[in-house]
């Protein structure tokens, strides 16, 4: 039996006024880092190396059996880091991630990333060019910036650095918050999160698109941990709407520390029954041969479109998003 | 027995929990970037009707339930059991009162029903949204008084009292709105 929407199931999802409002998000993309002087820059997005990040899940792709595995790419920090490693100045590039079970109105697990490089920024140059290309892309207005503990103290009443995770827990309880049933009281950047999605983050940027920066050292990903009281990641990330945009790190160049955070890392995805990830990786090599002091940051450009058309769902302005791809 | 993971929910999809059958009629993934996935979930207990909200992370499951709606045909009543026939293969399956509840006001012999079958054991009935009933007994009205809006308690066969406007007489055929319970007019044979 075929009914209409199989009949009609070729069709893009997204509108063609979207699609063209699309294009030029992408042209004026462009044109904001070529005045900036950014070399635009290409790397597979099939790799032999992959982040090793506790919740994130790349694709695992057999091209060469009984050979090494290769992966597609979550994001292309890897490879973007070792141009970096090997004399870029500054690079940007626009590009497909990859992310396994990633699905939802805010989700396409296939996605577009513009993700941009500058050697020699610390984070408040790099929080400058993510809200001036912010203000170029969404016609906004200037963003603002809130660190993450002020963010967490207005809407939670709590700080996120010092507080024990047992206040975290009785938080979300106060709050009539469901949690999940398996989280472990242990497990205190789940609870942390428990309370950003639920409380914070549906506040950020809905006057104007907001920085948040200083992320708990916990959180810290590949971004530099400042030494200071309490220790804080060098990360941020934009939000307009109280949807999450775009992260970014003055980027860790320590290959030991990289190495303690993937074993960290591998730990904790085999504790959530995932699997081990490879630890070994040419990033390493990258930063044993000397990574400059950058900031990078990754922006999740599907989400710009969705904001600027207005639409609710990345599926309006994504032409094949999965169901139909 | 089977179970579901986070990356097969989904609306629509029937699980059970502590025994009862649920449905799941929303399913919100959020993830901070960097974060915990968490799948922020609606279900409906298919059972009382309530609706409860359930947070699940990444990997966590739920059991499947064995949960089936079929189309059945009311056959007959003895004492407080009624009988219905699955239309497809002729299956008969024996419903008490309670399992009714409300249905019994609106059924009448070979009328078709929603059935759902949990553990292929009848949890529900639904009765067609409007029902054609015939009044049994009820007062006369006044003359020539059309208003809607002055109802008398009406008697209709199938043992149901429900309030109907006034001009309403013994012997006529009305239409019922099964969701509200209420009258919605009258019908010519």
């Amino acid at each position: 039996m075929r009914n209409a929407s199989q009949q009609h199931g070729f069709q893009p999802a997204a509108s063609w006024k979207n699609l063209r409002l699309r294009a030029d998000l992408l042209r004026r993309v462009r044109e904001f880092f070529h005045r900036r002087e950014f070399l635009e820059v290409e790397t597979p997005i099939l790799s032999a190396d992959t982040v090793v990040d506790r919740h994130l899940d790349p694709f695992c792709v057999n091209a060469e059996p009984n050979r090494r595995k290769l992966w597609l790419q979550t994001s292309p920090e890897f490879c973007m880091k070792r141009l970096l490693a090997a004399g870029a100045e500054a690079i940007y590039q626009i590009t497909r991630a990859f992310r396994q079970d990633e699905r939802g109105p805010l989700h396409n697990p296939e996605f577009t990333i513009v993700e941009w490089y500058r050697k020699g920024d610390g984070p408040d140059e790099g929080m400058q060019l993510l809200g001036d290309l912010c203000e170029e892309l969404l016609e906004r207005g200037p963003v603002g910036r809130v660190s993450y503990r002020e963010a967490f103290g207005r809407h939670v009443g709590l700080d996120p650095h010092m507080v024990g995770t047992e206040a975290l827990v009785s938080a979300v309880r106060q709050q009539g918050i469901e949690p999940p049933q398996n989280l472990s009281v242990d497990d205190r950047d789940g609870w942390l999160d428990l309370l950003l999605v639920e409380l914070v983050q549906p506040h950020l940027g809905n006057t104007k698109p907001v920085i948040v920066y200083d992320y708990p050292a916990s959180q810290a990903a590949l971004a530099r941990i400042r030494p200071d009281e309490p220790p804080v990641a060098e990360r941020f990330e934009l939000y307009a709407s109280g949807i999450e945009l775009a992260n970014g790190y003055h980027e860790l160049v320590d290959p030991a520390e990289l190495r303690l955070r993937n074993a960290q890392n591998n730990r904790k995805r085999q504790a959530d029954g995932k699997q081990p990830l490879p630890e070994r990786s040419r990033l390493l090599a990258a930063m044993q041969s000397g990574l400059p002091s950058a900031v990078g940051v990754a922006l999740g450009f599907d989400r710009v479109v969705m904001l600027s058309a207005g639409e609710k769902s990345l599926d309006a302005v994504i032409a094949f998003p999965l169901d139909r791809a | 027995m089977a179970t579901y993971s986070t990356s097969d929910f989904r609306k629509g999809l029937k699980v059970q929990m502590d025994g009862d059958p649920y449905l799941m009629i929303e399913c919100n993934f959020v993830k901070p970037g960097k974060g915990h996935a968490l799948y922020k979930c609606k279900l409906r207990n298919l059972v009382r009707g309530t609706v409860i909200d359930r947070t699940y992370k990444s990997g966590d499951s739920i059991e499947a339930a064995d949960v089936e709606e079929l189309e059945a045909q009311y056959l007959y009543r003895q004492g407080d059991t009624f009988v219905f026939m699955d239309n497809e293969n002729y299956e008969q399956y024996e419903l008490s009162a309670e399992q009714v509840d409300d249905a019994w006001k609106y059924i009448k012999e070979g009328m078709n029903c929603g059935m759902v079958l949990f553990n292929n054991n009848p949890l529900t009935l639904t009765p067609p949204n409007h029902v054609v009933l015939r009044v049994e007994y009820c007062e006369p009205g006044a003359k020539g008084n059309t208003a809607t809006n002055v109802t008398k308690p009406v008697k209709f066969e199938t043992g149901a009292e429900i309030p109907c406007p006034a001009f309403v007489e013994i012997g006529q055929l009305v239409k019922i709105d099964t969701r509200t319970g209420e009258y919605i007019e009258r019908v010519k044979e």
